[in-house]
């Protein structure tokens, strides 16, 4: 029986997510095409992770290695690889993340299986496999099929599928002796560095006033920070902002930064990057202020005003003001 | 410490309007604003601080059409000491794979300590040609990439993980690193530079200068092959407020009242 693989992501104790994400998409898959759900494991006393995912998958293939221990993807790859090698899956699923865009490249490579990365769908038919992915910053969806072969690796965006239980699966756990040799390793992971503890924390905020690359010049902030004051909000940003060095890293919503969930999101100037989108989306209510009326991030707002940040703001700041009273 | 920098020739597109061809195959390019890739552009300003640091030279690396040639001079601008700009026709619809393999051609005879390129590309947003050329190079490669430290023969590495989360590493030159924005200030293009480069020599190669056939690039040598464009469908439909900007403002300051939030 054919196989579809869905590797495992796990990090500081505890099972990712996106692993639970593509489970479910990979069932519905492998349903379709009679293959056999299988989850792939790789880590270091991680048994119990195991027996979770038996309950998703028909069966779950372990290798433990004190190298597999923390994430690193030319370790992974040569674990993957040995497993790919006896097993032949038609379809290995990993998240577009972290972790799966330092491994799923350079594994097609090795394994001479085509890839499609960050994907949001994807259909399996008479042996052709076809994805839907995004361009240009999430302006464009593309459907794209691969070049015919054996086995595909496809790179899975988060938050994109939902993570459903279903019926227990009650999967039988296979532990593979694991193949690395110490000296073959040209990277080592040394440690995870968190965060500094500290600073403003914009996940504690009612009113979110989220700014983006439209404001075009640090000069404008404290214009911003005004209406923030007015309305007793905090500012927030997306990526461009902190890569530029105007506001500290404390303040960047996204995958990468916070994930935030206020009363009120307000987003000026962000066109909506799905990194962005990805930490913002379940606020309460959200406004969005954008030239361009086609910007992504009007398929997440409530409330939408296609026109230049700067004309809105002065006149809603007097408004607020006069509300106030 | 001689440095490649493979880099990405691209349309601006978050601050513009995208126009679907009718053929649903590309977008309209009219209009649109080309420079180098944003990612790639803090790889070049890495590549450029760490050759002012320790020596060595930086090559600039790119595949692409004669419009192409401006994002080239702007690295030499800026301190790329070489560019080469590989292309033909046959590129044409190339994916991050075959772009790789182009590029694995041009570099693989040439000395170098480190390769470095950008996370991913504004356009087609892979992730994948870094990593995929380190494979086919056979070297080792670390992706996002927020800080490097050198250490003999060895790069000390911190990369971007979720949720402000890093991961510290190491791994062993040469070695192909992918650049994330924001690991530095990349530099303004100085008068000074653009004299220079002017001097600097570009060289362009072609299918058969790499040594590849026709059916290992564009399309046909690609993973994967675009089908259809299309505007993305909308996960809720906000309700666009309009009138002129002080009834907006009104309209917004009413909206987050009656939410109890002034």
């Amino acid at each position: 029986m054919s196989k579809i693989f869905v590797l495992a992501e796990h990090r500081r104790g505890e099972l990712r997510e996106i692993t639970f994400e593509m489970l479910t998409k990979g069932k519905e898959l492998a349903e379709k095409a009679g293959a056999e759900l299988t989850a792939v494991l790789l880590g270091n006393n991680v048994r119990e992770y195991a027996k979770t995912l038996a309950e998703y998958a028909k069966k779950v293939l372990l290798v433990q290695d004190a190298k597999l221990e923390n994430f690193n993807s030319e370790a992974y790859q040569k674990a993957l690889s040995n497993l790919i090698q006896e097993h032949n899956p038609m379809l290995i699923l990993m998240g577009h993340t972290s972790f799966g865009v330092d491994l799923a490249p350079s594994l097609a490579v090795s394994m001479n299986m085509p890839l499609a990365t960050d994907c949001i769908e994807l259909q399996y038919e008479g042996g052709v496999l076809t994805v839907t992915r995004q361009m240009y910053g999430g302006k464009v969806n593309v459907n794209a099929t691969l070049r015919k072969a054996e086995g595909y690796i496809v790179t899975v965006r988060q938050a994109t599928f939902p993570a459903e239980r279903g019926t227990p699966a009650n999967g039988e756990i296979v532990e593979v002796p694991s193949p690395l040799v110490q000296e073959e390793i040209r990277k080592r992971f040394i440690e995870y560095v968190l965060p500094p503890p500290g600073g403003v924390d914009i996940t504690a905020a009612d009113t979110l006033i989220g700014i983006g690359r439209g404001i075009k010049d640090s000069e404008e902030i404290p214009s911003i920070e005004e209406l923030a004051k007015i309305l007793g909000g905090t500012l927030a940003c997306s990526r461009p902002i902190v890569d530029k060095g105007w506001l500290p890293d404390n303040r960047q919503v996204g995958s990468s930064g916070k994930t935030v969930k206020p009363k009120v999101y307000i987003a000026l100037g962000i066109s909506g990057a799905f990194q962005h989108i990805l930490g913002m989306k379940n606020s309460e209510l959200i406004i969005a202020v954008n030239k361009d009326a086609n910007a992504p991030i009007f398929g997440v707002a409530d409330y939408g005003i296609v026109e230049d940040l700067f004309k809105i703001v002065p006149p809603l700041k007097s408004k607020l003001s006069e509300l106030k009273g | 410490m001689d440095i490649i920098v493979c880099v990405k020739h691209v349309p601006e597109t978050a601050e513009a309007e995208i126009k679907i061809n009718p053929d649903g195959k590309g977008v309209e390019e009219s209009g649109l604003v080309f420079d180098i890739n944003e990612w790639d552009d803090y790889a070049l300003e890495e590549a450029v601080q760490i050759k002012e640091k320790l020596g060595g030279t930086v090559t600039a690396v790119t595949v692409g059409p004669e419009a192409a040639g401006s994002t080239l001079r702007k690295c030499l601008a800026r301190g790329a000491d070489n560019a080469i700009r590989l292309t033909d026709p046959k590129f044409e619809g190339s994916d991050s794979y075959a772009i790789a393999k182009i590029l694995n051609k041009a570099v693989k005879d040439l000395h170098f300590d480190l390769i470095l390129t950008g996370a991913q590309a504004g356009d087609d947003s892979y992730a994948a040609m870094g990593p995929i050329l380190a494979g086919l190079l056979g070297i080792p490669h670390a992706t996002m990439i927020k800080k490097i430290e050198f250490n003999n023969d060895t790069i000390r590495f911190s990369r971007e993980l979720e949720g402000g989360l890093e991961e510290v590493g190491e791994v062993r030159l040469p070695t192909l690193l992918t650049i994330q924005t924001g690991i530095n200030e990349p530099r303004y293009v100085s008068i000074m530079g653009i004299r220079k480069a002017m001097q600097k020599e570009m060289k362009i190669l072609g299918l058969t200068d790499i040594g590849l056939g026709e059916d290992e690039v564009g399309e046909s040598g690609s993973w994967v092959r675009i089908e259809k464009m299309y505007v993305p469908p909308v996960e809720k439909q906000a309700e666009f407020l309009k009138g002129s900007p002080e009834e907006i403002a009104a309209k917004v300051a009413e909206i987050i009242k009656a939410r109890g939030l002034v």
